[in-house]
């Protein structure tokens, strides 16, 4: 391509392309930056903000800033990485997180990044929010306690016509990511089992199956999140 | 019943980006949001339900609860200080309901609801959208009882009518102006339309950008970003349309001079929105605004029609070739979120108002796509002033780094709330002793996500170097409690209003109101103060200005009056949880009617 450009991490030097975000020029040369909300193929939405990265010395998202020539870009600052641990935390004490007892657990992009970011316990008050479950669909659990409202599902699970079968519901701190109760009636099992995998931590469970592999030997038991980018 | 959404729907041609106005439309003819119309709605938008009530409720004035009126009471701090707590039991009893609930008929339904923009004529209610200023127990019993026996809000509402326009006959509202001081927008010589009919057509887009950028002028809604160079870079991207959006969003609390420019002078400021059509070469016009604000709309749509009659807006305006450009109404639902520029645009395509990502800034992307530039209402009307006297007169008002004058809202504890407008470089001095402040103790400067100065900061200058500011003033004597009553209650707007869509802005300001809370309760130690800085920090990675600065009603308290929370902290204790272990076994031993052993001392 024509519109190759030049930009700096850490001080490495990249040779990447026009038109690619900050994250996809760094994943393709070998720098894993964190991420949650953000799912490949479906346009960025920075919400979760853990892919914060200093560029030419002020706060992006990785996710979604495209490159530019010349970017000197900050992802190993002291700053940066007490904010990512700082963002994992926030989202153990909002919601209620208890790990030995999920069907995620190995796989769960949250627990990986807490322990790949050294997080013991969380430095802010847990808040044990009263939440609800949602089992009538008959295809899949929505855990509330779980979700961190990533919009992973929001964006990528949707019926042939585009209808979304989720949805964010209010704002704020009463933000929550809901399940169409009609959609989710009518929901094929390989959607729902998607929805699950798409899903960063457990806050989509697909009913039925159990589960193949036990914990202790999932994806992120055997390697922390983000050495198949580093390898 | 279907026949009803099914009309409202074709009204907007069954296009869902119009989802915002199809909601209100239903609600304005059902009263509520009922389920069954939300599910016929979402079939005939193909839209799961859901997707419908996603957008449905995000904003604060959509409901699903049905009542005949529907009351409002601003909850915003200078409205707390004008006995609202009175007024809020009052309506509680007369209605007999309680906040969140509908009256057992039906007849009444009691929210809280965030600044309306009346801060200077506390406290205010909005009531099916009509403004009742000034309440006081004794007028919200007789209000209710006029209703109750079968009056009609009009003839309840009507004891008077506000200054200027206020009483026009497509108004007819009780809130005052209070315009208290003029300066070269307020003035009264306004001759309207004179730019657009003399000024702009000889001129080319080019040279009236070159006016505006010369003036040195700075975009008013907060951000000031040079409104000069916004326009040029509202023109380099190739478009089919390009779109120029008045932001009448006014939702800082403490914020209120765009109601009164919007009431005074419509003319002004559909005016500026020509001339920024003109030099962006735009074709598309919308006016933002606030539900707050829908008592001024028939009067503001017939300045639109009557500017249409007059070749004004339209086609080939004022026989001007090629210069076709028109405005519509965009009403918001009630979200302080939606005057941040992308989540407004967010919400006119039909959305929650979710800030979006930049880049793209708006001026490349925006509004469908489509170039957009976003103004506030002062800047648009401070343009038409420009493009009449000449950049120079406007670069000579104010400071070296802040052209011209700036309209100011003032409220609290002074003699004259209202309207000022002053020249940038005036002092909080001068404000204070302007609005007739007395005892003074604090002022907050820019609202909730600007400061709260003391003393030591009353030399200081209004200007884009020292204080910027989008005019929010409020003012505080000795009587108030600062951290309990003022920034408590900040941090709760905070918390209410963000979007929720970043993790730090959903979740951050309330484990710093918790720990302010704890510090309250007494709990506090010297650690805590240092983490509320600390803490505070992550919210600037926050995707808007929202998050960025909902901790500064915390942080900026903390710094200018340290010593209110030195006092409350506990000095000979390193470590305190917060937690009350007898308190909590007291709790529970009345949960369950048992009288705990020990001896209750020491509880708190
Ligand atoms: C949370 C938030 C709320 C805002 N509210 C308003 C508002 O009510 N009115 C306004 O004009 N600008 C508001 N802004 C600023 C707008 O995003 C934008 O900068 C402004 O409308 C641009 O117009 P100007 O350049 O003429 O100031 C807000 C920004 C944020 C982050
Ligand atoms: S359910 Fe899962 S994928 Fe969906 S928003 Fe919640 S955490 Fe994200
Ligand atoms: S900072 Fe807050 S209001 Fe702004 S986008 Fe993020 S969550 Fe929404
Ligand atoms: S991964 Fe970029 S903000 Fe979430």
């Amino acid at each position: 391509m024509a519109d190759t450009i030049k930009i700096k991490i850490d001080g490495k030097e990249i040779i990447t392309a026009k038109g690619k975000t900050i994250l996809e020029a760094a994943t393709d040369n070998g720098v894993y930056i964190p991420t949650l909300c953000h799912f490949p193929g479906v346009p960025p939405k920075g919400s979760c903000r853990i892919c914060t990265v200093k560029v030419n010395n002020r706060f992006m998202t990785s996710c979604s800033t495209p490159v530019a020539d010349g970017m000197t870009i900050d992802n190993n600052h002291d700053e940066i990485k007490d904010y990512r641990k700082s963002i994992v935390e926030l989202l153990f004490i909002s919601g209620n997180h208890f790990c030995p007892a999920c069907e995620k657990s190995g796989n769960c992009e949250l627990q990986a990044l807490a322990y790949r970011l050294g997080m013991l316990v969380p430095r802010f008050p847990y808040s044990f929010p009263n939440k609800e479950v949602d089992a009538s669909s008959p295809k899949i659990i929505k855990e509330q306690n779980r979700c961190i409202l990533c919009k992973r599902c929001i964006k990528t699970i949707k019926d042939k016509e585009g209808k979304r079968y989720f949805a964010f519901n209010r704002r704020g701190n009463h933000l929550e990511v809901v399940l169409d109760k009609q959609m989710g009636q009518a929901i094929s099992d390989k959607l729902a089992q998607q929805a699950m995998e798409n899903c960063p931590v457990g806050s989509i469970i697909y009913k039925g199956k159990g589960f193949s592999e036990p914990i202790g030997s999932r994806k992120f038991d055997k390697k922390p999140i983000g050495s198949s980018i580093e390898e | 019943m279907q026949d009803l959404v099914n009309k409202i729907v074709k009204r907007y041609q069954t296009d869902k980006t119009r989802l915002m106005d199809i909601l209100l439309d239903i609600q304005n003819e059902r009263g509520y949001l009922s389920h069954d119309d939300c599910s016929e709605l979402s079939k005939k938008l193909k839209l799961s339900t859901a997707e419908v009530c996603e957008t449905a409720s995000f904003y604060h004035f959509f409901s699903c609860k049905e009542a005949r009126y529907r009351i409002y009471l601003n909850n915003s701090i200078t409205s707390e200080m004008a006995g609202r707590q009175l007024v809020a039991e009052a309506f509680e009893e007369a209605c007999h309901t309680s906040f969140g609930e509908t009256s057992e008929e039906g007849l009444f339904f009691l929210e809280h609801t965030s600044c309306i923009g009346m801060n200077d004529q506390e406290p205010a209610a909005l009531i099916n959208g009509i403004p009742f200023t000034q309440l006081t127990p004794f007028r919200v019993k007789e209000l209710i009882s006029g209703l109750k026996e079968g009056k009609s809000l009009e003839e309840a509402a009507y004891e008077s009518f506000g200054d200027g326009n206020n009483a026009h006959d497509l108004i007819h509202s009780m809130v005052n102006n209070h315009i208290r001081k003029r300066g070269a927008i307020l003035t009264n010589d306004y001759k309207p339309f004179d730019v657009i009919k003399n000024k702009l057509c000889k001129r080319s887009p080019e040279e009236i950008i070159t006016i505006v950028e010369g003036s040195n002028i700075r975009g008013r809604g907060g951000a000031g970003f040079p409104t000069g160079l916004k326009w040029k870079f509202g023109r380099l991207t190739k478009a089919e349309h390009r779109v120029i959006i008045c932001n009448a969003d006014e939702g800082e609390p403490g914020t209120f001079k765009d109601r009164v420019l919007l009431t005074e002078f419509p003319e002004l400021v559909f005016e500026g929105m020509v001339t920024a059509a003109f030099a962006t070469g735009a074709d598309i016009g919308v006016l933002y605004l606030r539900h707050e604000y829908k008592y001024l709309l028939n009067y503001l749509n017939h300045v639109l029609d009557n500017m249409r009659k007059k070749s004004l807006l339209g086609n080939e305006i004022n026989g001007c070739k090629h210069f076709n450009f028109d405005i519509r109404i965009q009403l918001g639902a009630g979200a302080y979120i939606c005057g941040e520029e992308s989540a407004l645009i967010e919400s006119m395509e039909g959305k929650r108002g979710e800030p979006r990502d930049k880049p793209p800034f708006p001026v490349e992307k925006g509004y469908m796509g489509y170039p957009t530039i976003v103004n506030n209402v002062e800047t648009l009307a401070s343009v038409v002033k420009i493009i009449n006297n000449g950049a120079a007169w406007f670069d000579s008002m104010g400071t070296s780094d802040s052209a011209g004058t700036k309209i100011l809202s003032i409220s609290g504890d002074c003699l004259f709330p209202g309207i000022y407008e002053v020249e940038w470089g005036t002092t909080i001095n001068d404000v204070l002793s302007m609005a007739g402040a007395y005892d003074v103790q604090a002022i907050q400067v820019g609202g909730p996500s600007g400061m709260l100065l003391s003393k030591k900061g009353f030399d200081r200058t209004l200007s884009y170097s020292d204080l910027a500011t989008g005019g929010s003033m409020i003012v505080f004597n000795h009587s108030r409690d600062l951290l309990r009553d003022v920034v408590l209650n900040f941090m709760d707007f905070f918390i209410e209003e963000s979007c929720g869509s970043c993790s730090t802005c959903r979740i951050m300001p309330t484990v710093l109101k918790d720990k302010l809370l704890k510090i309250l309760n007494g709990h506090g130690v010297k650690q805590d103060l240092e983490e509320l800085v600390s803490w505070g920090k992550l919210l600037k990675i926050s995707r808007c200005g929202l998050g960025q600065t909902a901790g500064n009603p915390i942080l900026t308290s903390l710094s200018n009056f340290r010593s209110l929370y030195e006092d409350l902290i506990q000095q000979d204790k390193e470590f305190d949880t917060g937690f009350n272990l007898e308190k909590a076994v007291v709790e529970s031993c009345n949960f369950v009617n048992r009288k705990p052993v020990f001896e209750t001392k020491n509880l708190n």
